[in-house]
């Protein structure tokens, strides 16, 4: 077996013992609490921590699969979050076919480009391409009513959910000296690192939480959660620096990097549902809400990471 | 031979009518809200708004596998028999109860059919706005009297009232395609006539009792048409 497969497994065993850990916690404090299920917060707990088996179980698969697995999982979840996000956007019928071609012509053009490793191409269909195109189709059929709105918000959801989500599969075709064939890796440290500092976040603001960080976005999101939330999970990542081709410090560096990115995310998501008065993005993952709610810290720390770690680490 | 050609076409409507539900779901993830009604096997009319074609696969998808197989809707016979490919949905995979909607061609008084179909058993979907509500500007058209006379010549059907919300958005009129995007069909309270309650009063009631099940948020309402808003 390959090195980067031992690392993978290694690492899949511990995701595995840090689920089984939080599944055991969560049902002691129903017994302890509520066992006929009637604490709400209990519940949704247990909920949330239910769906992450699922989502890590998908996750393992995929980079078990490789790069096509990986890309395939990716594609998918930026279908359902484009969906989730165009569901809220302002439109009109005459954007149908504009929306039908973000979803079936730029969604998938873009995760091949990703597959072919066409970096010049990848890096820009979205933001030169679908940008300029896109528009047009709505607009030949002459409906000017709220255009710049509606412009605005496809492109908007597009670049988040598209493009920037096509950034995590994008860190396969990175080609680091040394980090061959182990490329995978990235994705698990990427999405390790900032879901355990949403899930910090969130528990050191149950704790400690006192001073709200924007009281009028986001009534969850404390000062203490933050600090607490992105130190924890940013020495996490330096722990876990031996599967990256980061030094401890470099490790560090990136995870407070990424960690910090997603929180904007989350707090910039957070202002677009409330302005459109909802309070998930979507409901198919259970306990946690929709797939931006879940994602939405991951899809703004993937271009960031993709670009300082291919800025000074690849050779592409 | 014959009775091999009908357990085949059996076979196949059922196989079809798993892959319409499946592909509903694919496309709009639809989920029931049940806001004063629950998923349970009890004999109802579920009477909707209707702005899609798609409409009453949707509440199909919506409603829980052990109820949709005794829920039928109800549906135009002008449309749905007019080829093999349509009749074949429409009778074979969703078991629609096929009215005339005009004075010609019609076999039997749909009301007749209607209540044939309640007295079978079975719970219904209907669309009492008559038509596809094709105009963004106006929620819901007027409703016909249909469901005021199965309420009063079946008094112990509970009526509940259905709001399906983004389909007109995910297949507008004369496209082909769908659009991806979430749908949610909201159940309301069951309602019936009250006694002495004249149709005009019950249609009003039916009609608001909709109208109060639409979603509060979504997308940006831009000025003149608000869909979903409440203004407060």
């Amino acid at each position: 077996m390959s090195a980067a497969a031992v690392d993978l497994i290694k690492l899949l065993f511990g995701v595995l013992g840090v689920l089984v850990l939080a599944t055991a916690v969560g049902r002691v404090l129903r017994e302890q609490v509520a066992p006929d299920r009637s604490n709400p917060g209990i519940e949704n707990l247990n909920a949330r921590i239910d769906a992450w088996w699922g989502m890590a179980a998908l996750l393992g698969l995929a980079f078990l699969a490789g790069k096509t697995g990986v890309i395939v999982l990716f594609g998918f979840i930026s279908f359902a979050a484009l969906r989730e996000v165009l569901t809220l956007t302002t439109k009109r019928e005459a954007d149908h076919w504009a929306l039908f071609g973000a979803f079936f012509v730029v969604l998938p053009v873009q995760f091949w480009l990703v597959w072919d490793e066409w970096y010049g191409f990848y890096s820009i269909f979205v933001p030169v391409y679908a940008f300029l195109l896109l528009p047009v189709v709505s607009v030949l059929s002459g409906d000017t009513r709220d255009a710049f709105v509606r412009i605005a918000e496809t492109q908007w959801a597009l670049m988040i959910c598209v493009y920037c989500v096509s950034h995590v599969p994008a860190l396969l075709t990175l080609r680091i000296e040394g980090y061959e064939g182990r490329e995978v890796l990235l994705i698990a440290w990427l999405v390790i690192v900032v879901q355990i500092s949403d899930v910090l976040q969130y528990t050191w603001g149950k704790l400690l939480g006192r001073t709200k960080v924007a009281p009028t976005v986001s009534p969850s999101k404390t000062w203490e959660g933050l600090v607490g939330g992105v130190v924890s999970a940013s020495l996490i990542g330096t722990a876990l620096y031996w599967i990256t081709p980061f030094s401890p410090w470099q490790a560090l560096g990136m995870a407070l990097a990424v960690t910090a990115m997603g929180f904007f995310g989350g707090l910039v998501l957070s202002a677009i549902k409330r302005d459109r008065g909802v309070k998930d993005w979507g409901h198919l993952i259970a306990g946690h809400g929709g797939f931006i709610d879940r994602m939405d810290s991951v899809v703004f720390a993937a271009p960031i990471f993709f670009h300082l770690t291919r800025y000074f680490w690849s050779a592409v | 031979m014959i009775r091999l050609k009908t357990a085949a076409r059996a076979f196949a409507a059922k196989t079809m009518g798993h892959a319409i539900v499946f592909f509903a779901w694919l496309v709009t993830a639809v989920r029931g809200i049940w806001e004063g009604s629950e998923p349970v096997p009890v004999q109802r009319v579920y009477f909707a708004n209707h702005t899609s074609n798609g409409d009453f696969v949707l509440i199909w998808t919506a409603l829980p596998s052990r109820l949709r197989r005794r829920t039928r809707a109800v549906a135009a016979a002008d449309y749905w028999l007019t080829n093999g490919w349509r009749s074949f949905i429409g009778r074979d995979v969703f078991n629609t109860v096929l009215i005339y909607r005009g004075e010609e061609g019609r076999d039997v008084d749909p009301m007749e059919k209607i209540l044939e179909a309640v007295d079978g058993g079975d719970s219904l979907i209907i669309f009492p706005e008559g038509k596809r509500n094709m105009d963004p500007e106006v929620p819901l058209l007027p409703l016909k009297s249909g469901i005021y006379n199965i309420s009063a010549k079946r008094p112990e059907v509970e009526m509940v009232p259905v709001w399906i919300e983004n389909l007109n958005r995910v297949l507008p009129k004369g496209k082909l395609v769908p659009v991806p995007l979430l749908c949610t069909v909201t159940f309301g309270r069951p309602m019936a006539v009250r006694a002495g309650e004249t149709r005009e009063d019950f249609l009003a009631r039916a009609g608001e009792a909709l109208l109060a099940l639409r979603p509060q948020a979504g997308p940006q309402a831009t000025a003149g048409q608000a869909p979903g808003e409440v203004q407060g």
